[in-house]
């Protein structure tokens, strides 16, 4: 309980400091201070779709629904941080850019991300046998994961990016403001630790639900 | 006789079996075609015959070329789970062949579809081909890697009940790279971009396809057994 | 013993439904064991866990050949199954499906051999009808060349007369013996009369 109340102290002080301690970004204006959300929410899709697919071969290797569970919720909190990610991304755009859509590499990227996470459900939807269920949604994770590096490759070949990069490569430095760079880096610890207790809690339901089950049975 | 072989001989075995009941009942072939060709009728007729922007007919030919394949290519082995074939199958052959034999039935099939649709495609909305040979390569290799990654995910569809949707909901996010790949290739074939960039596009396009058959080889196992 | 199938501790449940659980038992050489039970009580299923078609929740099968425990692909080549749910290809002739399983089992194969296991089941002279042209008494007579047609070691029937007339059933009772002679079978049935085969039976509740 103790760190919960951390937490939840933690993101609210992350909140006011965005609009408080920040100063406005450099170019981007007012809009800017969206990223303190927008990119930590990016970073939690791309993660938990990252141990969705960890546990997923774990369920392959060793046959155990546990990590079958692990996967299912890692991939509904991903689908959760994906659609604030994608949302939070097109609000920006048309502060930024005039457009709430232009497919640009990124947004082509995180759309794909969602069509990942949502056909792994539809999938999942389909078949009522928990091990079939485990063994198939499994290898559909991994087979969609393997695509990840060909969009990374593909995609800015074929859109010309608008989107700021958060590090200039040229400079080997970061384009932030010390301020806004100490709320950004605290935003994504919060998000992390978010993430963190979200799937401590689904997990805790579902293990539960899952015993129900077993229990039902006997 | 090393393994990869003996799969490939078994998995020839395969292949000839499914072509030759192919013969018999036309019936993936038959679904493939009478997508392809009403789609291809309803663009040529909607735009008229002269588009000159290779970035649209470019991706019209590759959004025909994959609906007309999740149109047909999952019938391979939802037939097998229907039929209860599949069980007589098992007890038969080990996993990997049974994947090659169906990918080499599906390219088969897809490669056979192309021959047919794309000169009809290039005749019916005039196109003229800058640089043949990096066409052919990029609709041979798209070709490939479509039916390549659709093989395995036709054996998820097939056991997860064969929902008529599920092939194109689970196959599009893993196809996109491909995809991209192949409109971007095609485009710069026909004149639209620059030519030096086919390369890379078609270097993609083959890395695509060996990846999709490993991984295939290496997954399939966990879907083809119980 | 060098040729004998090892059942040690099987369980199956299927989600929340128990099938059975802790089956142990010895299959020794040259013997039959006959699976009893009442419809639903997972005589099916236990058959597809021995043939390596469906995972056993927890427990292992070791079939050992000459000393040896058979691995996965191994099993293929010493395995026949004739059951309800199993079928073979409609659009392909009867000696087309021999050929094919042949094929992808690597064995020569020869039409002369083919209308001689065919003539043994009874099909002498529909070997190039297409199967979905057949009966359903008929389509059992194929499966059983089917099975046959790699000379298994261990035969495994789950309901071996289903659809079966009297000259069909003559034709079985000669494949358990012969199959005795040569190595095991593994059977389910209801039928009184079959029960009588097993040097054991097994009674699945």
């Amino acid at each position: 309980m103790f760190w919960q109340i951390i937490l939840g102290i933690w993101m609210v002080g992350v909140i006011i400091a965005s609009f408080l301690y920040m100063p406005a970004t450099q170019g981007l204006g007012e809009t800017g201070r969206i990223l303190i959300y927008h990119v930590p929410s990016a970073w939690i899709a791309v993660l938990a779709y990252l141990m969705a697919m960890v546990n997923s071969l774990g369920y392959l290797r060793q046959g155990d629904l546990r990590w079958d569970r692990q996967a299912q919720v890692n991939a509904e909190l991903g689908t959760i941080f994906c659609i604030l990610a994608t949302v939070t991304g097109a609000i920006w755009s048309r502060g930024a850019w005039g457009q709430y859509w232009n497919w640009d590499p990124r947004q082509t990227s995180i759309t794909v991300l969602l069509m990942i996470y949502a056909a792994y459900f539809v999938l999942r939807s389909a078949i009522p046998d928990a091990d079939r269920r485990a063994r198939l949604a499994a290898v559909y994770a991994i087979l969609a994961f393997l695509t990840v590096p060909f969009l990374v490759f593909i995609v800015p070949r074929v859109y010309v990016s608008l989107h700021p990069d958060l590090i200039n490569l040229e400079n080997r430095s970061f384009d932030m403001d010390r301020k806004m760079l100490v709320v950004f880096l605290s935003s994504l610890l919060g998000f992390t630790g978010l993430y963190a207790w979200m799937y401590k809690v689904q997990m805790r339901l579902e293990n539960l639900l899952y015993a129900i089950d077993m229990k039902r049975g006997e | 006789m090393i393994k990869p072989l003996r799969w490939l001989k078994q998995g020839l075995a395969i292949w000839r079996k499914d072509l030759r009941i192919e013969f018999r009942t036309r019936y993936t072939y038959s679904a493939l075609v009478m997508f392809a060709i009403t789609t291809l009728v309803t663009v040529s007729f909607s735009i008229g015959g002269f588009v000159t922007d290779t970035d649209i007919t470019a991706a019209l030919l590759w959004i025909i070329l994959f609906f007309s394949a999740m149109a047909g290519l999952a019938r391979t082995f939802v037939a097998e789970e229907e039929t209860g074939t599949a069980t007589a199958l098992k007890m038969a052959a080990q996993p990997e062949p049974v994947l090659l034999g169906k990918y080499l039935f599906n390219v088969t099939i897809l490669l056979s579809l192309t021959v047919l649709v794309v000169p009809l495609f290039i005749m019916m909305l005039n196109l003229s081909i800058a640089l043949p040979l990096a066409f052919v390569a990029a609709v041979v290799l798209g070709s490939l890697g479509l039916a390549g990654a659709s093989t395995i995910l036709a054996a998820i569809v097939a056991k997860a009940g064969a929902k008529s949707s599920l092939m194109t909901v689970l196959a599009f996010p893993v196809l996109l790279p491909l995809l991209f790949a192949a409109i971007s290739a095609t485009r710069a074939a026909l004149g639209g971009g620059l030519a030096a960039d086919v390369t890379a596009d078609l270097l993609m396009l083959f890395f695509y396809n060996g990846v999709a058959l490993a991984a295939s080889l290496l997954l399939f196992e966990y879907v083809w057994n119980e | 013993m060098l040729n004998q199938v090892v059942v040690k501790n099987l369980s199956k449940a299927y989600q929340r439904r128990k099938l059975f659980t802790d089956v142990s038992l010895t299959i020794p050489d040259n013997s039959v064991l006959v699976v009893l039970g009442p419809n639903g009580a997972g005589k099916t299923t236990f058959l597809r866990i021995l043939c390596g078609l469906t995972p056993a929740t927890s427990g292992q099968v070791d079939i050992m050949i000459n000393g040896q425990i058979l691995t996965a692909g191994q099993r293929r080549a010493q395995l026949g199954l004739v059951t309800p749910e199993l079928e073979l290809y409609g659009e392909l002739s009867a000696v087309e499906n021999l050929e094919f399983f042949a094929g992808v089992r690597e064995l020569p194969f020869s039409r002369q051999q083919a209308r001689e296991l065919l003539a043994f089941v009874g099909l002498k002279g529909r070997g190039h009808d297409f199967l979905k042209t057949y009966s359903s008494g008929m389509k059992q007579r194929i499966k059983y060349a089917y099975a046959l047609l790699h000379q298994p070691h261990i035969l495994v029937l789950d309901e071996p007369t289903s659809n079966l007339d009297e000259a069909g059933v003559a034709l079985v009772d000669t494949i358990i013996r012969q199959q005795k002679e040569r190595g095991i079978v593994i059977m389910a049935t209801n039928e009184p009369g079959e029960v009588a085969y097993g040097d054991q039976t097994f009674t699945l509740a």
